[in-house]
């Protein structure tokens, strides 16, 4: 299987234009990204997928060695990239996947033309002035959470993608929402919430957009305003907006800033 | 109409479950008696004041966060997720939450939110899941066991023995992973006294492993007093019946004294196979009678066979050999004793054609363990005195 296979892309949008790449945070899939995509579908390239073990991601995707770190998960969207001959992309990256994208940019800038972090954090656990948000306990109490929602016999998260009484009917893409086998869950939280990418964000050279949601538990504003300041070519915007995902809960907030961001940052020689 | 809303609001309030609509700006609209209780915070500090996420513990919140409301969002249900609730004085209380996106229902009502205490559920489970995780932790713990028994099992190189070559080959059955019964052993008993034996314990996995283990070195201890085969086969009978163990075994024990330039063999079998002679021009004969396997009968038969090894070579294996299944039945002794036959005559080039064709003949898997020995005079290596 190749990794369009793999990973579940799909690609829209003119052939020629620039691509705009989308990865989805720990939780659930690309379609997180249903509300915003369509806004960039006519001058993108847009390019969508699922993280390896997450969502519609064959189970093959996944190596509990490889992705210990997430080295392995930028390893795999660099194989992707030059799979699907892109460079220059513009890389959108949510929550765990904005330090994915900022990995990805250090080791190959060619890659990457521009980058949007929406709510991410560099490091989610506290530290000696540092307020990440989180304390070890924490962190272990989400992965007993977690495990006391998957008892192994049960894919919980999939009886809890029940549907309501008066759901209509989904396609397979959407039953496989938020789907995701326990021990790949389990270890993409401890990775997530007990990595530290606070030193690699001064070596991002590319023109980033940072999306801090107002009111967000887990990336708050100190978690974002250290991203802002470690990155030295970046904007930074605050949506009036709760919670962990504005490109669900605000969308249109969401796409204008990053159309504001793209149209503000030509790259000369290119077609925007 | 008044009526049927008082009526409405009376039930809500007073509902066995907790139950709250969660406003499109994130913060409770509504919250009945019971989940006040939950929560241990009354309304004024809840409606229009707290967001949900607020409610439980942080684990909580990032769980809510990262996968509950963007599943909310996405217009679904989700059922019957266990979650704890965080009360004003920091204490926990264990809940199963259902919760539905409002369908328009009009008043900015955004979420319905339904919570049901589970603390005897709750320990119940982590009773189970403690169960659970110690089962597993038993079950790699008694993988490695059996694994580490494995390796202690596995017929070591042989010792090089002057003037003697021995050539020896093992093939577990399966993948390896389950521990098996065939063992070889080849060991010194005097300054020109070796002892070769070959067997296979009955059955599989640990308690066969722990026989063979216990057949193996009671033969090298037995060995020191007893020189005879035969006699010793009957003190290992003896001492596996006072073992009492549901295993027996089937064995082939050669007694190899050096006679220059040749070798005396004495040799003895437990319901094993005999062993197979090849002389220099291809013939095939066999040495010993089959015997009685050890601890298996009350009143066991064993004889020793005499042979002077001069420029034979001798072929002792398991019945992993000749009880191999291929497309034309048993592989068996005629196909083994003419692969022999039309070997070079060499310890090495039998022992491991043998290995190779029972392999190739099952389809490159061994149903059962094999393990074969052929040893040979070598009267050219010189030793210095």
């Amino acid at each position: 299987m190749d990794h369009a296979q793999l990973l579940n892309v799909s690609v829209r949008g003119p052939v020629d234009a620039q691509a705009m790449v989308f990865l989805h945070g720990f939780g659930c899939g690309q379609h997180m990204w249903r509300h915003v995509v369509a806004a960039f579908e006519d001058e993108y390239r847009v390019v969508l997928l699922d993280l390896p073990g997450s969502g519609g991601a064959a189970a093959a995707s996944y190596d509990s060695d490889r992705h210990a770190s997430l080295d392995g998960y930028r390893d795999d969207l660099v194989t992707l990239l030059r799979e699907l001959e892109l460079t220059s992309v513009v890389l959108v990256g949510h929550s765990v996947s904005a330090m994915i994208g900022v990995l990805l940019q250090i080791a190959h800038p060619d890659l990457v033309d521009r980058l949007v972090l929406v709510t991410p954090s560099a490091r989610y656990l506290n530290d000696t002035g540092y307020h990440g948000g989180f304390s070890e306990d924490d962190v272990e109490e989400l992965l007993e959470l977690m495990s006391r929602n998957h008892l192994g016999w049960q894919d919980p998260l999939a009886t809890i993608v029940a549907g309501g009484p008066d759901s209509e009917a989904r396609t397979e893409l959407e039953q496989a929402f938020c789907r995701t086998r326990p021990e790949v869950a389990a270890q993409f939280a401890a990775v997530t919430f007990r990595g530290d990418n606070r030193a690699d964000l001064r070596l991002v050279s590319a023109h980033t957009l940072i999306i801090q949601s107002a009111e967000d538990s887990i990336a708050p504003m100190t978690a974002g305003t250290y991203v802002r300041d470690a990155i030295s070519d970046s904007e930074f915007e605050v949506l009036a907006t709760r919670g962990h995902c504005p490109h669900l809960t605000a969308p249109a907030e969401t796409v204008a800033v990053i159309q504001r961001f793209l149209q503000g940052s030509q790259v000369p020689g290119r077609r925007d | 109409m008044r009526d049927a809303s008082q009526a409405a609001e009376r039930l809500f309030e007073i509902a066995p479950c907790g139950f709250a609509l969660v406003g499109n700006e994130g913060l409770v609209a509504h919250a009945n008696a019971e989940f006040r209780r939950l929560v241990g915070r009354p309304s004024e500090e809840l409606v229009g004041k707290a967001s949900l996420a607020s409610l439980f513990s942080i684990g909580g919140r990032m769980f809510l966060e990262t996968h509950l409301l963007p599943m909310l969002a996405h217009d679904r249900s989700v059922r019957e997720v266990a979650l704890d609730m965080l009360r004003p004085d920091g204490s926990r209380v264990p809940v199963l939450l259902n919760a539905d996106a409002a369908h328009g229902e009009g008043n900015g009502i955004a979420l319905l939110v339904v919570v049901i205490e589970t603390r005897d559920r709750h320990r119940y489970e982590q009773d189970l899941l403690a169960a659970t995780r110690s089962a597993e932790q038993a079950r790699i713990d008694a993988t490695a066991l059996a694994n580490t028994l494995q390796r202690t099992l596995i017929p070591p190189v042989p010792p090089e023995i002057p003037h003697l070559t021995v050539s020896t080959a093992y093939r577990p059955a399966g993948d390896g992973s389950v521990v098996g019964g065939d063992f070889y052993d080849v060991f010194q008993v005097g300054a020109d006294d070796w002892c070769v034996v070959l067997g296979d314990v009955s059955g599989k996995g640990i308690s066969a492993a722990t026989v063979t283990s216990f057949v193996r070195y009671t033969i090298r201890a037995l060995a020191i007093d007893h020189p005879d085969p035969c006699d010793l086969l009957h003190r290992l009978d003896h001492a596996m019946h006072v073992d009492d163990t549901d295993h027996y075994c089937t064995l082939v024990l050669a007694r190899l004294t050096r006679r220059p330039p040749h070798w005396a063999v004495q040799l003895a079998l437990a319901g094993h196979p005999p062993a197979v002679l090849r002389s220099p021009d291809g013939h095939v004969s066999e040495l010993g009678t089959p015997g009685t396997p050890v601890g298996l009968v009350d009143e066991p038969t064993f004889s020793t066979a005499h042979h002077l090894l001069q420029n034979e070579t001798i072929t002792l294996y398991t019945d992993g050999v000749t009880e191999a299944r291929g497309d034309d039945g048993w592989f068996g002794e005629s196909r083994l004793y003419d692969l022999i036959a039309e070997a070079d005559h060499d310890p090495q080039v039998i022992t491991d054609e043998i290995a190779r064709q029972a392999l190739r003949y099952q389809g490159g898997v061994a149903s059962d363990d094999i393990a074969i020995v052929t040893f040979a005079a070598n009267p050219a290596a010189t030793v210095n005195r």
